[in-house]
């Protein structure tokens, strides 16, 4: 019985959180150009988005979006591993300093990032566009990725580094044959990690893409609705969108369950 | 002496960080195909020492050489020697194929070379036919096994090995310490091995260099080190031991317990403080008689195997262990003889605190980082160095902290028949040495109190 | 070269070009908006920025009226949050990982796109925009970040104390009171920082759910970015640090960032 109730009340969170997606993954599959009209099954919402013409922008921000990205996350993985394997070498008082910057960006609100980030490119009059969104973004992505990857390098056994360099390895093979393929899972999940909150991420973008006309999803579709008109084909955005985190997500589940799975039969 | 003897030479190695010296002026000569272990207790600096010896520290000070060619600039991937590291240390990501390959792949050898190679590894740690296994999936003494191959493959001069052997159980630990007893006689090169295990010490080696707080306390051959220990920390150590206090009378004359006994030992001089160790195996215990040297009564018997260890406590308050394979009943009256060769004196590191301070006033005195009050000083300056002497068992320890005039944590107890000795060491690293009859026990944190009359200010000559 | 070569060869210096970065990208903007924030549009050193903020009722009115909402939020969201983590971190009420991951998953969505979908329910519902509608959004958007940290906590508790409360004679209520509640706190505290932290600075999402009727603080802050009052708007940034900074440290463990940062992603 009490069970019962339980499910139940997890059910209905679940219908809230649930409910908006799902209204706009339905109304995906409609042509209908005010939301909540049903004017029959359709997919023409979904050619359309793709076809380009008419929806030149926002094919455009898509993009924009996926290569800052890639950009930004690979930016972030690469400072991120360095900076990590250099923190977890560090003692002492540098360590808690190190520790403490790194906390920063993920304490502090995404406007208040933005907004410093935007006067520091103002200040050294650096022109707002790609490379001011990606280095905005990495700022705020490698702290991620350095958490992804501390866990990795604080379960490795602290000897092999060691052990390398005394089978003969110079310090970069050392690290290339050893330390890598050790925190290798850390860095794809930062990687990915970081991909995600860089597309997710509208606060810090709209301060630092500048107003050369760059746009990214997020700002596109801020702009838009701030319009009044939902341009239709967000829907079926939105749903792709939706879709993929859920794919992501569930690879990553599965990865870090069959990782503990492996950890398990290792302790057995 | 041909320089070409000795296949490590560790000169006067210091490593400190800032004020504190974890290794203190070590000076270490090794043999070409000697089995070398360095011996202490936790936190005695043994790992350190491994460490700067192939190359992953660096020495403060000091040289080191290995087969002649000075090698302490030189970086640990350059070094002829290859380490075997306690947790194993194996790449997790490899097999144990290329585990043990990874030395010789990164030298280019050719690959039948490496096969064969990595074979004939194998066998010799008995471990044939697993090269294509994930070593994740192995027990602790395969991997250890592993660990031994992937470094004995690279045919290093030096093989050091870092208490390889602490995490397996007993019976493999035995097994183990065969094993590499015999695979050090078929390769013959040089081992050197890190242990805090007494007996295993004397069981594998041909040297033993016993190491406390970060000085080499003693060099000798198994049988040297158990039979002539050079000071009570090294008789304490090694084996189990009777330390007492002790007086030398003059030569071959050794008073303790309250009686003179006839000893071997010359050059003291006269009435000279000393420690006296005896062996608990030492001691030959009777029932009663009137030959006997010292009487007593059986305190407690347990049966340990091969013989029974008893305790058994003198008249004057004496507690002396011994080691028989006769049992004496508890509460029975015996009697005691020990040999004069039995009886081992050696020098006392100190017969006092001395502590060096500066006085605030003539009736304060800062030392051990905190104020002490004082009888009072004639014609001393205010802020002069001088040094401070207090008995053993003038300090006294407290449980509360918060009682003491400074807090310190217990280091090391020596229990001495009738009283226990301790180190005490507070937080900034001096350590004070106490004798109480109260038990304490390692590790425990202690407040100290020092009374007025029992503080003697010495000044500094200048 | 070969000194850098010898300086990056130990592992602890690369920390530093990360340390450069931070420098340059973090810690520099924010000093930034202190400075900004202490002059005016030529330059000079002023405090006006501050005295026209506590002058003008409206962003000060404004500022109130978003802790308020903040408030209100954070609270919903520990009522409805707390009993989910809960449940979901029993074993005995819910068996599935897979509900936590639903619960989590609405996290990794885009706020913009979440909160668009809001607007759509409220639209086909045939319900007005407003207040009510910004309340349901920010409880919408940000309750997974209630409800994370505290199953999170909940999850690592040892379960051991739970029985040896019962174990002295504690009734299950006791056991909740006495034991979950007070263990369970750490992630409490985090969630709170989750919510109220973002709730008290979002600007775009306020504008949406109320047709822009209702101004919250993060939008007067951008406004005024976005017309070029920067040195206004640095001001009013610097306030929200020291809110956010004073709330931190009010509520900063040890304990807490570990419920926070632990579970990675999931």
């Amino acid at each position: 019985m009490k069970r019962f109730f339980a499910q139940t009340y997890l059910w209905l969170l679940l219908a809230m959180l649930y409910a908006p997606i799902v209204i706009i993954a339905i109304f995906s599959f409609t042509e209908a150009k005010v939301l909540g009209n049903w004017t029959g099954f359709s997919t023409k919402l979904y050619t359309s988005l793709f076809s380009g013409g008419v929806h030149h922008s926002l094919l455009n921000a898509i993009e924009n979006t996926l290569i800052i990205a890639i950009v930004a996350a690979a930016l972030s993985t690469l400072l991120g591993s360095v900076a990590a394997i250099g923190i977890h070498n560090l003692r002492g008082r540098k360590k808690m300093v190190m520790n403490a910057l790194n906390n920063i960006p993920m304490l502090n609100p995404d406007i208040i990032t933005g907004i410093s980030l935007f006067l520091l490119f103002v200040s050294l009059g650096i022109t707002q566009g790609y490379t001011t969104v990606i280095l905005a973004h990495v700022a705020f992505c490698t702290p991620y990725v350095v958490l992804c990857i501390m866990p990795r390098l604080q379960q490795m056994n602290p000897d092999i580094y060691e052990a390398a360099l005394d089978l003969g390895a110079t310090p970069l093979q050392a690290m290339r044959k050893v330390i890598i393929p050790e925190i290798k899972p850390g860095m794809i999940s930062g990687f990915i990690l970081a991909f995600t909150l860089s597309i997710d991420d509208f606060a810090v973008t709209i301060f630092t893409i500048g107003t050369g006309g760059l746009e990214t999803l997020s700002t596109y579709i801020y702009a838009d609705a701030r319009k009044g008109g939902l341009t239709p084909e967000l829907r079926p955005l939105s749903t792709i969108i939706f879709v993929t985190v859920l794919l992501l997500l569930i690879i990553i589940n599965v990865r870090s369950q069959r990782a503990a799975k492996k950890k398990e039969a290792l302790v057995k | 002496m041909g320089e070409s003897n000795f296949i490590i030479e560790l000169s006067h190695i210091s490593k400190c960080y800032g004020e504190k010296c974890v290794l203190d002026d070590v000076s270490l000569y090794v043999k070409k195909g000697e089995f070398v272990t360095i011996l202490g207790p936790s936190g005695c600096g043994k790992t350190t020492l491994l460490k700067i010896l192939a190359g992953f520290g660096v020495a403060t000070s000091g040289e080191i050489k290995i087969a002649g060619a000075d090698i302490t600039d030189v970086p640990p991937h350059l070094r002829p020697v290859n380490t075997v590291f306690q947790r194993y240390a194996l790449f997790p990501h490899l097999n144990v194929y290329d585990n043990i390959a990874f030395g010789l792949k990164l030298k280019k050898v050719k690959q039948d070379e490496i096969d064969a190679r990595v074979r004939k590894a194998l066998k010799m740690v008995g471990m044939t036919d697993y090269e294509w296994r994930d070593v994740n999936s192995l027990s602790g003494g395969q991997q250890q096994r592993v660990a031994i191959a992937r470094a004995i493959i690279n045919r290093p001069q030096v093989l050091l090995l870092d208490e390889p052997l602490a995490a397996l159980d007993l019976k493999m630990r035995k097994d183990m310490q065969m094993e590499l007893k015999d695979m050090h006689k078929t390769l013959g090169i040089t081992f050197v091995y890190v242990t805090h295990d007494q007996e295993e010490a004397l069981t594998l080696s041909d040297t033993i260099v016993v190491m406390s707080e970060g000085r080499v306390q003693q060099i000798g051959t198994p049988t040297d080190i158990y039979n002539e220990p050079v000071n009570s920390f090294v008789a304490d150590f090694i084996g189990e031991s009777n330390i007492l206090n002790g007086e030398m009378v003059r030569d071959r004359v050794v008073k303790f317990m309250g009686r003179e006994f006839e000893c071997v030992d010359e050059g003291f001089g006269e009435n000279t403080p000393v420690d006296v160790v005896i062996r608990p195996e030492d001691v030959y215990i009777m029932a009663r008689t009137d030959s006997g040297m010292l009487d007593g009564v059986v305190q407690s018997c347990i049966f340990k195997g091969v013989h029974y260890e008893m305790t058994v406590l003198t008249p004057n308050g004496y507690e002396i262990m011994i080691q028989d394979y006769n049992a004496f009943e508890v509460g029975q009256e015996v009697s005691m003889i020990v040999k004069p060769s039995d009886i081992h004196v050696m020098h006392k590191e100190r017969v006092c605190n001395t502590f060096e301070g500066k006085m605030v006033d003539s009736t304060h005195v800062e030392m051990l980082g905190t104020q002490f009050l004082c009888n009072e000083v004639a014609d001393v300056e205010v802020g002069e160095s001088v040094l401070v002497e207090v008995p053993f068992n003038k300090v006294e320890l407290m449980d509360n902290k918060e009682d003491g005039q400074q807090v310190g944590d217990v280091r090391f107890i020596l229990y001495k028949g009738d009283h226990y000795h301790l180190t005490v060491r507070t937080a900034d690293g001096d350590n004070i040495y106490v004798d109480t009859t109260d038990v304490w026990d390692d590790g425990d944190i202690v407040g100290i109190r020092i009374q007025a009359d029992d503080i003697v200010i010495k000044k500094q000559a200048k | 070269m070969k000194g850098l070569m010898r300086f990056f060869m130990r592992r602890h210096n690369w920390s530093l070009p990360y340390f450069i970065f931070m420098l340059i990208f973090v810690v520099l903007p924010l000093v930034l908006i202190f400075i900004y924030a202490f002059q005016d549009a030529d330059g000079n050193f002023t405090i006006d920025n501050f005295s026209k903020f506590i002058s003008s009722p409206e962003a000060a009115n404004t500022f109130v009226y978003s802790i308020g909402i903040a408030i209100i939020t954070t609270v919903l969201c520990i009522l409805l949050g707390y009993p989910a983590a809960y449940i979901l971190s029993n074993r005995e009420l819910c068996r599935s990982r897979v509900m936590v991951v639903l619960f989590i998953l609405p996290m990794w969505i885009n706020i913009l796109v979440r909160t668009l979908a809001t607007v759509a329910l409220f639209d086909f519902m045939r319900l007005p925009l407003g207040e009510g509608a910004l309340i349901f959004g920010m409880v919408y958007n940000f309750l997974p970040f209630m409800i994370y940290p505290i199953y999170n906590t909940m999850q690592k508790m040892d379960h051991s104390y739970i029985e040896a409360a019962q174990d002295l004679g504690a009734s299950p209520l006791k056991v909740f009171t006495k034991v979950m509640l007070p263990l369970s706190m750490p992630g409490v505290m985090s969630g709170i920082m989750m919510v109220f932290m973002p709730t008290i600075s979002t600007f775009a999402i306020a504008e949406l759910l109320t047709m822009n009727n209702i101004k919250l603080f993060g939008t007067t802050i951008q406004e005024n970015i976005n017309n070029g009052m920067w040195n206004y708007g640095a001001a009013l940034s610097l306030i929200m640090l020291v809110i956010i900074f004073a709330s931190e440290m009010f509520s900063d463990s040890e304990e807490e960032q570990r419920a926070t940062n632990e579970g990675g992603i999931i």
